[in-house]
C-alpha cells in the first residue's frame, strides 16, 4: 500500500474540494475538512502498523520519476523520527479542525470571513506537513518546506487577530530568508554529490552514503550545514531569530497557532536531526557547542520571557521557545538517551502546546481578549475548561505523569552524562517553567472574579460537546504517553542509534563499574 | 555492609501496586463524575484510602511473617518505563520494613484525616473535588515510598507537590491561598531541580537509578576508591536540597507556614503526617549515600539543628493556631533531620519520631480545626481562652498532643525525642555538645510555645465574648500591621465579616473520634516503637553498637526533663492570665525578627523576586525593541522590498549596538558554559 503519497494526495484533493464549496455553505466545507481529515489519520493509523520498529532505517518507501536530468524524483520513506511526526501532525488536524469549528464564521468586528478557504488551507497545510517529513529526497523537502509557508501565511494573514499582516509578513520573511539559504546549500549539495556519485541525483540515502563515505570534505561540511542549519534555527526558532514566533503565534487563530508551534516549528529541528546530522557529521561536531549555546540561552530566556508576558498568546508562544531549546540541547549533546528524548519532546510539545493553544483559543473566544489582565477568577464557573487548562499546563512544566516529562527528563540526564555545566543551567528552565504556567493560571483562574467577566455570558459556559471532544484525545494521550512512553520510544530509538552511528559518536559509559552485573 | 539484594514479590504482595492504584482510581473517577458524584464522593474517597489501608496491614502481616534469615525487601516489576541505551527505568515497587511503617502512617493516620474532613468540609459546596484532590495524595505518597528506584521515587515527589498545590490552593478564589499554593510548588521545584541532578549524577556515575544497583555501586566504590568523594558529596547534597524542599527544612522552609492557607486537614494530612516527612524517608532510604561521605552527614545535621532552633523562635512569636503548629512542625522536622543525618543506629530515631510526630501532630492540627469550626474560623489564639468548658474532647485529645510533643514522660515524644538528643550529644567530638546543645534548647523552646499555645487556647479568661470592642481592636490591628498582612490578619478579617461568634461548641462525632484515635496514638505509640519500630527496621539500617559516649542516657533524660518543666512553666506563668488582644511593639530584635520569620521571606523578595522580576521586565524590552529589530532589519535587508518592516525599525539604533554587544555577551557566556563541560 502507498501509504506516503495517499497521506499527501487525500488532504490535497481534500483542500481541492473544500475550496470549491459554496461560500454560504460554510457547514459542508466544516464537515468536509473534518471527515477528510480523519481519513489521513486513519490512514496514518495504518501505516504505524505497517511501520515494523526496529526495521529498516527507512520504511514504506515509494519512488517516481519526476525530472531526469536533475535526479528529481518523488521520494518518500519514513524513520521512527518522521513517523512520529506525521502521526503528531495527523492527531492534531483534526481536532484542530473541530476546535476551529467557529473560528471563521465572523472576524471580530461583524465582518464575514470566507470559511471554506479557511478549512481548505487547514488541509493543505496537512499535506505540506505530512509531505515534508515523509520526503527523502532533498529537493523534494525542501519544495515541502517552503511550500508549507503559503498555506500558514494566508491562515495568519486572513484569519487572524489585529497584528495579523504585521505578524504574516515577518513569519513569511524570516521563513524565506531561511529557505533561501537552505536552497543555496541544496544546490550546493547536488553539485557536491553529482561529483562524488558520478550522476545527479538529491536522493537521501545515496548523498548520507557519500557523507559516510567522507564524500563531502571539511570546509564544504561547514557551509553546507550553516546553510541548512540557518533554515532549520529560524524556523525552530532558536535564539536569536525566534521573534517572529511570539508575533505570529500572538496573532494566529488560535488551531492555526496549535499547528504552526505543534507541529511546524518541528520541521526545523526534524531538520537538523534528519538532514544536517548524518549529511554533515563532521560539521555537526564542529557546530555543536555553538548550537547549544543558542539552545541553553533559548531556555532559559524564553522562559523569562513568557513570566514577563501579558498576552496569553504570546505567552505561549514564548514557552515554546524555551522548550524547543531543550530540544536543541538534546539533539547536539549527541547521547541516545538526549536525542532519543528530542524526539519524543517534539510530539509531547506537540501534544501538550497543542492543547494549551486550543484552550487558550476556547478562553479568549468566550472573553474577546487575550490579555491576561482581562481574566482573573474565571476558574469557579469553567470549572472543566480550568482544569484542562490545568493539565496542559502541569504537560506543559513536564510534571511526572504527563508525557513532557519523560522526554525532559531523557534529554536533561542524556545531556548531563556528557555535559554537566549544560545540563545544570538548562534545569533551572524547570523552575521559571512552573513560574510561568502557574502564575498564568493564578491570573487567569485564580483570585477574586474580575468583575467584567461576570457580564459576559459566555464567561459561565463551561466546555461545550465538541470543545470535549477536542480535548480529550489530547488528555489521554498526553496522560496515557507520560505512564507508558514505550511504544513511542520503541520506534523512535533505532532511528536515533542510527544517526549517532552516522556522526560517529557513542554513549559516555558510567564513571564508575556498577554492580549490576551481578 | 553486604550488598543489597531485593527478592521478587510472592503471594498477596505482588498485588502491591493496588496501593498506588485504588486511591489515584478513585481520584479519577471524583474527578471526571463532576458533580454527579457530589452526594456520596466523599464516602468513595474515605473507603478507598481505607482498603489501601486494610491491604498495607495485610503486607505488613507477611512481611512480619518472613522469618529472621529472610529476605525482607521484596520487589516487583510492573512494566518497563524507559530504556534507551544503558538507561534502563522500569515502574518497579518495594515492599520493605521502611516502606512497611510508612505505609501504614500514611493509609491509617490518612484514613483518620479523610474521615475527620467528612466532617470539616460539610458544608462546603466543593467537597468532592477536595476528596479527589486528598485520594491523589494518598497515591503519589504511597507511590514515593513504594517505589524501586529513584525515578519512582521522584514521580511521586512532583505528585505529592501537586497535590499539595492543588490542596493549599482548595479556596482558590482567596488571593492568599492562590499565592501560598504557588509559592510552596515553585520552592519545591527549587528543591526538585537538586533532587533531579542527583538522579542525572547517579546515571552518569553508576548507569543506573534503581535503589539496589546505586547502593551497590556506592559499596563497591568505597572498596575499590573508584567514586571521587566529591561526587558522593555531590549526590548526598543534592539528594539533601530535594529533602529540604519538600520537608521544609532551610533555607526551603518558608513555603510550610504559609501552606495553612489551605483547609485544616490539608495540613494535618499534608504539612504534618506525610508530606512533609518526605525528605526524612528519602535520606532514611538513601543512607548508603550518605553514610558513604562524613560531609554530607555533616551538612544533614547541620540543617537539621538549625531548622529546628528556627521553627522554634518563630513557633514563640506567631499567633495563628495553625502558624505555630507549622512552624513547630518545621521544628520537628529539624529533630528527624539531626537524627538521619547522625548515622548508624540514628536512623532508626528519625523515622521512629517521624511515626510519632504523624500521631500527635496530626492530633493537634486537627484539634485546631476542631476548634476553629466551633469558633467561626477564628484562628488568633489572642482571641481564644477557657475553651476547655466548651470542647471537652478538643481539649483532652489536644491536650494529650500537647503533652506528647513536648516530651512528658510517657507519652510518645518522650520516647522518640530523648534518645535522638542523646544521639546528637553522642556524635564524636566537639560537634556532638554543639548538636545535643541545640536539640535540648530546642526541647525547652517546644515546651514554651505549646505551652503558651495550649494555655492561651483553652485556659485562662475567655477573650472572645466582647463583640464589638474586639472588632474595633482587631481593625486597629490590622491597619497598624496592614503593611505585612499575615495569615492572623485575613483570619479576623474573616471573623469581622460572620461578626457574630455564636458559643463555641464541640464538632460532631466525625470529628471528635478521630481525634480520640489520634490521641491514643500519641499516648501509645512512642513506647511500642521505641523498641519493637526499632527491631523491625533492623533489615533496613543494620545493626549498631552503642558508640561513643559524652554523657549517659540517664544524665541526658534528666537535663530534657528539667528545661522542659522549665519551658512550661515559664510558658503558664507568662500566659496564664491571658494575652493583650492586640499585637504589642517587639522590644527586641529577635522579637521583632522571631515576628518576621527571621527574615526569611524578605530575604527571598530582595535576592530572588524582584531581581527576577527586573529581569524579566528588562529582557521583555529587549526583546520587544533590540532583538526584534536587529533581526527584522537584517530580515529587510535579505528580503529586500519589504518596505512595511523596515519602516517599523527606525530610529532605535543606540538600542541595537547594545542588544548586539549584550546579545554577543550572552552568546559567549553560554559557549564558555559549554565549554566547561
Amino acid at each position: 500500500m502507498k501509504y506516503l503519497s495517499l497521506m499527501v494526495v487525500i488532504p490535497l484533493l481534500g483542500a481541492l474540494v473544500t475550496a470549491f464549496v459554496p461560500k454560504h455553505k460554510p457547514k459542508t466545507a466544516k464537515i468536509v475538512a473534518l471527515v477528510v481529515s480523519v481519513i489521513v489519520l486513519g490512514f496514518t493509523i495504518a501505516a504505524a502498523f505497517a511501520f515494523e520498529a526496529g526495521g529498516d532505517r527507512l520504511q514504506l518507501s515509494e519512488s517516481y520519476p519526476w525530472i531526469p536530468q536533475w535526479g528529481l524524483r518523488f521520494s518518500f520513506a519514513v524513520d521512527g523520527i518522521a513517523l512520529v511526526l506525521i502521526g503528531l501532525s495527523a492527531v492534531l488536524v483534526p481536532l484542530v479542525i473541530l476546535a476551529s469549528w467557529k473560528d471563521a464564521d465572523d472576524d471580530g468586528t461583524g465582518g464575514r470571513r470566507n470559511v471554506p478557504t479557511f478549512f481548505a488551507l487547514i488541509l493543505a497545510l496537512e499535506a505540506t506537513m505530512i509531505g515534508v517529513f515523509a520526503a527523502s529526497d532533498v529537493l523534494l523537502f525542501y519544495i515541502f518546506f517552503e511550500v508549507m509557508l503559503v498555506p500558514m501565511y494566508f491562515l495568519i494573514g486572513s484569519y487572524g487577530g489585529p497584528r495579523r499582516q504585521y505578524a504574516a509578513v515577518k513569519f513569511f520573511l524570516y521563513s524565506l530568508v531561511g529557505g533561501m539559504l537552505m536552497l543555496a546549500a541544496v544546490i550546493g549539495l547536488w553539485v557536491t554529490a553529482k561529483d562524488g556519485l558520478g550522476h545527479a541525483t538529491f536522493d537521501w540515502n545515496e548523498i548520507v552514503a557519500l557523507a559516510q563515505g567522507g564524500g563531502i570534505p571539511g570546509d564544504l561540511q561547514k557551509w553546507l550545514f550553516l546553510g541548512f542549519f540557518a533554515a532549520f534555527a529560524i524556523k525552530a526558532p532558536f535564539f536569536p531569530f525566534h521573534t517572529w514566533l511570539p508575533d505570529a503565534g500572538g496573532a494566529a487563530p488560535a488551531g492555526a497557532a496549535a499547528l504552526l508551534v505543534g507541529v511546524l516549528d518541528k520541521v526545523g529541528t526534524f531538520g537538523i536531526l534528519r538532514y544536517c546530522l548524518p549529511m554533515f557529521p563532521e560539521a555537526s561536531k564542529y557546530f555543536a557547542p555553538l548550537a547549544i549555546a543558542l539552545s541553553l540561552i533559548g531556555v532559559l530566556y524564553g522562559a523569562l520571557l513568557a513570566v514577563g508576558q501579558t498576552d496569553l498568546k504570546r505567552l505561549v508562544a514564548y514557552t515554546s521557545i524555551s522548550h524547543f531549546g531543550f530540544i536543541g540541547i538534546g539533539i547536539f549533546a549527541f547521547s541516545s538517551q538526549a536525542a532519543t528524548g528530542s524526539v519524543l519532546y517534539m510530539v509531547n510539545h506537540g501534544l501538550a502546546t497543542g492543547l494549551l493553544f486550543i484552550v487558550v483559543g476556547f478562553l479568549v473566544q468566550r472573553r474577546g481578549s487575550q490579555s491576561i489582565a482581562d481574566f482573573g477568577g474565571a476558574g469557579k464557573a469553567l470549572p472543566l475548561l480550568s482544569g484542562v487548562f490545568f493539565i496542559a499546563g502541569m504537560a506543559s512544566l513536564a510534571l511526572p505523569g504527563t508525557s513532557p516529562f519523560v522526554s525532559e527528563f531523557l534529554v536533561l540526564i542524556g545531556t548531563f552524562s556528557v555535559n554537566k555545566t549544560v545540563a545544570i543551567l538548562a534545569a533551572l528552565g524547570m523552575v521559571l517553567a512552573a513560574a510561568y504556567i502557574l502564575w498564568m493560571y493564578q491570573r487567569t483562574m485564580q483570585g477574586r472574579l474580575n468583575p467584567k467577566l461576570a457580564e459576559l455570558a459566555p464567561m459561565k459556559k463551561d466546555l461545550s460537546l465538541r470543545e470535549k471532544v477536542v480535548v480529550a484525545p489530547l488528555v489521554v494521550l498526553i496522560i496515557a504517553l507520560g505512564v507508558y512512553p514505550k511504544p513511542l520510544l520503541d520506534v523512535i530509538e533505532p532511528a536515533v542509534s542510527s544517526t549517532m552511528t552516522d556522526i560517529g559518536v557513542s554513549d559516555p559509559a558510567p564513571t564508575a563499574a556498577t554492580g549490576a552485573e551481578k | 555492609m553486604d550488598s543489597i539484594t531485593y527478592a521478587p514479590a510472592t503471594g498477596a504482595l505482588s498485588s502491591m501496586w493496588l496501593l498506588v492504584a485504588i486511591p489515584a482510581l478513585s481520584a479519577t473517577v471524583l474527578l471526571l463524575l463532576g458533580r454527579r458524584a457530589d452526594k456520596w464522593g466523599h464516602w468513595l474517597g474515605v473507603a478507598s484510602v481505607l482498603a489501601s489501608f486494610v491491604l498495607g496491614v495485610t503486607y505488613f502481616l507477611q512481611l512480619r511473617g518472613i522469618d529472621g534469615t529472610g529476605n525482607k525487601s521484596l520487589s516487583v516489576d510492573l512494566f518497563e518505563f524507559i530504556h534507551i541505551g544503558d538507561l534502563n527505568v522500569s515502574v518497579g515497587l518495594l515492599f520493605d520494613p521502611l516502606t512497611a511503617v510508612f505505609v501504614l502512617l500514611i493509609t491509617g493516620v490518612g484514613f483518620l484525616i479523610h474521615l475527620y474532613a467528612v466532617g470539616y468540609m460539610s458544608h462546603d459546596p466543593g467537597r468532592r473535588r477536595f476528596f479527589a484532590y486528598f485520594n491523589l495524595f494518598v497515591a503519589a505518597m504511597l507511590l514515593l515510598v513504594l517505589g524501586d528506584n529513584y525515578v519512582m521515587l521522584y514521580a511521586g515527589w512532583e505528585g505529592v507537590g501537586l497535590a499539595s498545590y492543588l490542596l493549599i490552593s482548595f479556596w482558590s478564589d482567596r488571593p492568599a491561598a492562590a499565592t501560598a499554593g504557588k509559592k510552596a510548588f515553585l520552592i519545591n521545584r527549587v528543591g526538585d531541580v537538586g533532587f533531579a541532578l542527583a538522579i542525572f549524577l547517579m546515571f552518569a556515575t553508576f548507569g543506573t537509578t534503581n535503589y539496589a544497583d546505586v547502593f551497590n555501586g556506592v559499596l563497591a566504590s568505597e572498596a575499590g576508591q573508584t567514586v571521587s568523594a566529591g561526587v558522593l558529596l555531590a549526590m548526598g547534597l543534592l539528594l539533601l536540597l530535594g529533602a529540604c524542599g519538600k520537608s521544609g527544612q532551610f533555607p526551603l522552609q518558608t513555603w510550610l507556614p504559609d501552606a495553612m492557607e489551605g483547609p485544616t486537614p490539608v495540613s494535618a494530612l499534608i504539612h504534618a503526617a506525610t508530606m512533609v516527612t518526605a525528605g526524612v524517608y528519602m535520606i532514611a532510604r538513601s543512607q548508603v549515600i550518605f553514610n558513604a561521605n562524613e560531609t554530607a552527614q555533616t551538612v544533614v545535621v547541620s540543617i537539621g539543628a538549625l531548622t529546628l532552633l528556627i521553627g522554634c523562635v518563630i513557633g514563640c512569636a506567631k499567633d495563628g493556631i495553625k502558624r505555630v503548629l507549622a512552624y513547630s512542625t518545621v521544628s520537628q522536622i529539624g529533630y528527624m533531620f539531626l537524627a538521619v543525618g547522625l548515622g548508624g543506629g540514628a536512623y532508626a530515631l528519625g523515622i521512629i519520631h517521624l511515626l510519632a510526630h504523624g500521631f500527635f501532630k496530626a492530633g493537634l492540627f486537627l484539634g485546631a480545626g476542631s476548634v476553629m469550626h466551633g469558633m467561626k474560623d477564628q484562628e488568633d489564639i489572642r482571641r481564644f481562652g477557657g475553651l476547655w468548658k466548651y470542647m471537652r474532647i478538643t481539649w483532652a485529645t489536644f491536650g494529650l498532643g500537647y503533652l506528647a510533643i513536648i516530651g512528658i514522660p510517657p507519652l510518645s515524644g518522650f520516647f522518640t525525642k530523648d534518645p535522638i538528643i542523646l544521639a546528637a550529644f553522642n556524635r564524636e567530638g566537639w560537634t556532638g555538645w554543639l548538636f545535643g546543645s541545640a536539640a535540648l534548647l530546642g526541647a525547652g523552646l517546644t515546651a514554651f510555645y505549646m505551652t503558651r499555645l495550649f494555655v492561651l487556647t483553652f485556659h485562662g479568661r475567655p477573650r472572645w465574648q466582647k463583640e464589638g470592642e474586639g472588632g474595633a481592636h482587631a481593625a486597629s490591628a490590622t491597619d497598624a500591621h496592614g503593611a505585612h498582612a499575615d495569615a492572623h490578619g485575613a483570619a479576623i478579617a474573616r471573623t469581622e465579616d460572620g461578626r457574630d461568634i455564636q458559643h463555641p461548641h464541640e464538632s460532631p462525632w466525625i470529628m471528635t473520634v478521630p481525634l480520640m484515635l489520634l490521641a491514643v496514638g500519641s499516648v501509645a505509640a512512642g513506647w511500642l516503637m521505641s523498641t519493637s519500630v526499632v527491631d523491625w527496621l533492623t533489615p533496613v539500617f543494620g545493626e549498631h553498637e552503642e558508640g561513643h559516649a559524652h554523657l549517659t542516657h540517664t544524665q541526658v533524660t534528666i537535663a530534657t526533663v528539667a528545661v522542659t518543666v522549665l519551658g512550661v512553666a515559664l510558658g503558664y506563668l507568662l500566659f496564664r492570665g491571658g494575652t493583650s488582644l492586640v499585637e504589642q511593639p517587639a522590644r527586641t530584635h529577635l522579637v521583632r525578627a522571631a515576628r518576621n520569620n527571621l527574615y526569611a521571606d524578605r530575604f527571598n523578595e530582595l535576592v530572588f523576586e524582584l531581581p527576577g522580576r527586573l529581569l524579566t521586565r528588562a529582557l521583555v524590552w529587549v526583546d520587544n525593541r533590540g532583538v526584534d529589530g536587529i533581526v527584522n532589519g537584517l530580515a529587510a535587508a535579505f528580503g529586500g522590498g519589504s518596505g512595511r518592516l523596515r519602516r517599523l525599525q527606525t530610529g532605535y539604533v543606540r538600542t541595537y549596538a547594545l542588544s548586539i554587544l549584550s546579545g554577543a555577551f550572552l552568546i559567549v557566556a553560554a559557549l564558555l558554559a559549554v565549554r566547561l563541560g
